[in-house]
């Protein structure tokens, strides 16, 4: 009641005003978003940072499209950022392919692994699928740390630069980092455009119905689990998009890139910035990557800090940042 | 719809046992029974939700055993439920406008969903129907208990049911909201069957036209609201115990 009483005392226009700006950032959240991305590498401290927030911010919004859209929270996307990342790897190293195709093979299995992983994972709810994708994720990071004749073990995948990407009539320096910023961007932004359309299809409209009730939407005619799985592989193949990326970019695939603590990460950040909103994940992973390259000039236990900042924000604004900013502006 | 020796089993526990009803075209019918009689194991398996350990279900004609729960409403089977089963966060017109969609598009990921306006249309109609066409922008989680009700109604409702199952469609509500419920349900009794399960004894002998009463998990009578009120083994079991539902 008192909520409404305030919104009364607060001008009809200045309100309005809210309601149509935030409109307008969500129908131009595509162009927004790239014309944020045009700017970032010139406003951050150093491009290498910008090129971690674009790729980081790929696999948050890929991450996002399963647990703030659709509601299932997944301990395992590392698993599928880490496939793309050594599918494509092994492909430039050990076959010599275009990077080109290298990019599709990265994509293709790890969209494949999200596959099997999501017919096994989807069968469990709540915690328990949680577990299972942790579980399965778990297994690909062993089997690439056993497989090391393709892998390369406990040091990562080396031995694949890519310098110079070959395209039909020119090329481009992947070595300067302001253009190799701007190359990754452009696969990015594509990322994003394609996320946004999946949100407004009717297909969007679904996985939020199956988040806010599961039963309901089951009763409305809908095919819960298939719906799910879709969800899950098309998450899978966004982390693994973001994975080619960082292959291409770091021209090593760390063991890491498939450990839990990556999962983890990708959970951080994405509640970080607001779970089931449009630009929330990026916010959160810029958030975070920033925090990172400030406090771990101070001292080498930076996540001491981040994770004092993560646990008040989880306790105190569990919308994240991105989150909170909407409600606010939508109370006004 | 008709279902034949329909029993279940959960455990050891007989929670149903070899109920056989038919129900016709254009009827509403009410199902009463003490608590744990079996009346929401019954429902549930109307709905697809439970699949039954024994006997067939039929509708019209079809043997319903291999249908998987999100089909029957594609076969014209839409129930709402007891406790308030509605998408929070959506909108009001989201809520039921996700509802239509599912007749139209469940899996397209590349269209707008803006270009149906098919459902959009379909939502609108509904939510005027029910009363909540001023509050369609707003999160259903806002809504008073009486409207979200009606908002579960219209969500069974946009899929434009040849049968309809309302699992207490007044639970919780006051007189006043109970009378405009009643009014709804007999608004919408002259196009489909509609299936009740229902506490309220006054409500259910004025607004419908035959009563199953089940009992134990088995049938113990079936007929028109006057029978059931003469039927002296009903009156043992149900009617008298309780004054209060009289």
């Amino acid at each position: 009641m008192s909520v409404i009483r305030n919104a009364e005392l607060v001008p009809a226009p200045a309100r309005r005003n809210f309601a149509t700006l935030f409109s307008n950032v969500s129908r131009w959240r595509v162009p927004l978003s790239i014309l944020a991305l045009c700017i970032l590498p010139w406003v951050l401290p150093s491009q290498a940072l910008a090129v971690n927030v674009l790729i980081y911010g790929l696999v948050a919004v890929g991450y996002n499209l399963l647990f703030g859209y659709t509601g299932l929270l997944s301990f395992g996307h590392a698993a599928f950022f880490g496939a793309g990342a050594y599918a494509t790897g092994i492909a430039i190293g050990a076959f010599g392919l275009h990077w080109f195709i290298a990019m599709l093979i990265g994509v293709l299995v790890s969209g494949l692994l999200a596959t099997v992983m999501g017919v096994l994972a989807i069968r469990t709810r709540g915690i328990y699928f949680s577990m299972v994708t942790l579980a399965l994720a778990q297994l690909v990071y062993y089997a690439a740390l056993q497989a090391s004749s393709w892998t390369g073990g406990e040091n990562g995948l080396r031995g694949f630069t890519v310098s110079t990407l070959h395209l039909p009539g020119f090329s481009v320096n992947f070595l300067d980092p302001l253009v190799k910023y701007y190359a990754i961007m452009i696969v990015v932004a594509a990322a994003l455009w394609f996320v946004s359309r999946v949100l407004s299809s009717p297909f969007g409209a679904v996985i939020e119905a199956i988040r806010e009730n599961e039963t309901r939407a089951r009763a409305c005619g809908y095919d819960v689990e298939r719906t799910k799985l879709l969800s899950f592989i098309l998450s899978g193949i966004l982390c693994g998009l973001a994975g080619t990326l960082s292959a291409m970019h770091l021209s090593i695939v760390p063991l890491d890139s498939l450990h839990y603590h990556t999962s983890g990460l990708i959970v951080m950040m994405t509640l970080l910035g607001g779970a089931g909103s449009f630009f929330g994940p990026f916010i959160g992973a810029l958030a975070f990557l920033s925090m990172e390259d400030i406090f771990s000039l101070w001292t080498s236990n930076w996540q001491l800090i981040v994770g004092v900042i993560f646990i008040l924000f989880v306790l105190y604004l569990p919308k994240g940042i991105w989150g909170t900013l909407i409600s606010w502006g939508k109370s006004r | 719809m008709s279902v034949t020796n329909i029993g279940k089993q959960f455990g050891g526990l007989v929670a149903l046992k070899d109920v056989t009803a038919d129900f016709r075209e254009g009827q509403i019918t009410a199902i009463i029974g003490p608590n744990g009689a079996g009346k929401s194991t019954f429902f549930n398996i109307l709905s697809g939700a439970l699949k039954p350990s024994s006997g067939t279900l039929r509708f019209r004609g079809a043997d319903m055993a291999g249908v998987p729960q999100h089909d029957y409403v594609h076969r014209g089977i839409a129930r709402s439920y007891q406790i308030t089963n509605i998408f929070p966060n959506l909108s009001v017109l989201e809520n039921v406008r996700v509802a239509a969609q599912a007749f139209r598009s469940r899996m397209n990921i590349w269209a707008d969903r803006s270009a149906d306006r098919d459902s959009l249309d379909r939502a609108s109609t509904m939510l005027a129907s029910v009363g909540l066409s001023a509050r369609a922008a707003t999160p259903a989680k806002f809504l008073a208990h009486g409207q979200q009700r009606a908002l579960e109604i219209a969500i069974a409702l946009v899929a434009d049911p040849a049968l309809l199952l309302l699992d207490e469609p007044t639970a919780g509500m006051g007189p006043e909201e109970t009378r405009e419920m009643v009014a709804l349900i007999e608004k919408l009794a002259a196009q489909r069957t509609i299936l009740l399960v229902e506490h309220k004894m006054k409500m259910i002998l004025g607004l419908s036209d035959r009563v199953l009463v089940l009992h134990h998990g088995q049938l113990l009578a079936d007929g028109t609201p006057t029978e059931i009120q003469a039927n002296s083994e009903v009156r043992r079991v149900y009617l008298g115990q309780n004054d209060g539902y009289a």
